[in-house]
């Protein structure tokens, strides 16, 4: 699965990093983020492509995202 | 989904509440579809502190100071308040100034841009043109792997020195006003605004709904060209209907004022629809480059983020010197010198569009 470390990004880098490692690996990806609103953005547009997310928060404060379909 | 619906009720909630209040800004004293504009308030606030000497546009802008400050209280309150920045901060610096003499050229921040339109001023829809195409142009980098390197995580102090920069300018004006420059009634925009403790509220307020629905004038459209996501351009649709009503409203009980519909004789605003359009066009280009609209850079530099605090000091630094070297416009039109400026900026800002790109780029 790829991981895309969107961590420190400004908006909108995170989304645009996911939709292209969906383009390429279009069963799914885990994607890094260490603020809210990426978060937020990243989970919107993963509703919208049909994927399911699981989010789990980071010891660090960031948080893994698992994009699945 | 109810999470979701309950977002959008939200963003398009904000935005009604935020058109309202910059509709009754103007009625309680603010300039002609001036109820607010980052670029002419950082501008007004910068000739306040003697930055630039325009007597016209000199007075410190409480609505500001209300943003930052508000955005502040909203990310503590929801523990989103977190210092960091370093992603290439002189930049940085570099595109908020440029963004200003783009907002200069045409008079006004995307946020006063759809003001403006509300208020009947149609020299607004070359601005949105221009806006609508300087987006694009940032998007193409953006699909070609434009980045301005990662923030990090920094001391808890900083985060709060652009909330400290503007508390000390808010006693300056309520108890040290001979410090400061102020604009003679009558001599221009800067003697027209709403007493302090309302020009206060208003940016607290507004501030805050800004930072829980991260609204941005320049996210809207971006988010809607590269993903087909309308929620941030339905917070900005909102924000235009509601101060339409608001304005049509008042302009029927006060029996004129706050409506006219046309080109000529607009509040603050020239009729020049080429230059108009390449102001705006530099100004959006920039501010996509910058990752938000002036107002989602001001909220930001108050969540502790101290790459937005430098990109505002570069719209500072941009309308000072757009002043001192005549590049902004007036109500009589541009000047050639801005002009030339506006040219330079493109290129500029082009040139920080391509070096910072890299199709071969990921985040792998």
């Amino acid at each position: 699965m790829m991981t895309v470390d969107a961590r420190g990004l400004s908006c909108p880098e995170p989304v645009v990093l996911t939709r292209d490692a969906l383009h390429a690996s279009p069963e799914g990806c885990e994607v890094l983020v260490d603020s809210p609103a990426p978060r937020e953005n990243v989970l919107r547009f993963a509703a919208s492509q049909g994927c399911q997310v699981s989010s789990e928060e980071l010891e660090d404060g960031s948080w893994r995202l698992v994009l699945s379909r | 989904m109810e999470d979701e619906k309950r977002e959008r009720l939200l963003v398009v909630g904000g935005g009604v509440v935020i058109g309202v209040i910059a509709a009754l800004l103007v009625y309680l004293g603010n300039p002609g579809n001036m109820g607010f504009c980052i670029a002419c308030f950082m501008r007004d606030t910068a000739g306040a502190l003697g930055l630039h000497s325009a007597k016209a546009v000199q007075y410190v802008r409480p609505e500001v100071i209300g943003l930052i400050l508000g955005g502040m209280a909203m990310a503590l309150y929801r523990k989103e308040f977190s210092p960091k920045g370093g992603s290439a901060p002189v930049t940085r610096f570099a595109l908020g100034f440029f963004a200003m003499i783009g907002a200069l050229m045409f008079l006004g921040c995307p946020f006063r841009m759809i003001l403006r339109l509300a208020g009947g001023d149609l020299n607004a829809i070359f601005g949105i043109v221009g806006f609508v195409a300087g987006i694009l142009c940032g998007v193409f980098f953006l699909n070609r792997g434009y980045s301005l390197a990662r923030t990090h995580k920094l001391g808890g102090a900083e985060g709060y020195v652009m909330p400290a920069i503007v508390v000390t300018l808010l006693v300056l004006l309520v108890a040290a006003p001979e410090f400061i420059h102020f604009t003679e009634a009558g001599e221009g925009p800067g003697a027209k605004h709403a007493v302090i403790a309302v020009s206060l509220a208003a940016g607290l307020v507004v501030g805050a709904i800004a930072q829980r629905t991260r609204l941005c004038m320049v996210g809207g459209i971006r988010d809607m060209v590269l993903f087909r996501q309308s929620r941030l351009l339905e917070g900005f649709v909102a924000v235009f209907a509601a101060a339409l009503v608001t304005n049509l409203v008042l302009n029927a009980v006060m029996g004129g004022g706050y409506f006219k519909l046309g080109f000529a004789e607009q509040p603050v605003a020239h009729t020049d629809g080429l230059w108009n359009a390449l102001g705006t066009f530099l100004l959006g280009y920039a501010c996509v480059l910058l990752g938000g609209c002036p107002l989602r850079q001001t909220i930001l530099s108050g969540e502790g983020n101290s790459d937005s605090a430098i990109t505002i000091l570069g719209l500072a630094a941009g309308a000072a010197f757009a002043h001192n070297f005549g590049l902004a416009s007036s109500g009589k039109g541009p000047t050639a010198a801005g002009m030339v400026a506006v040219v330079v900026g493109i290129l500029v800002v082009t040139l920080i569009a391509v070096v910072n790109s890299s199709s071969a780029k990921s985040g792998k």
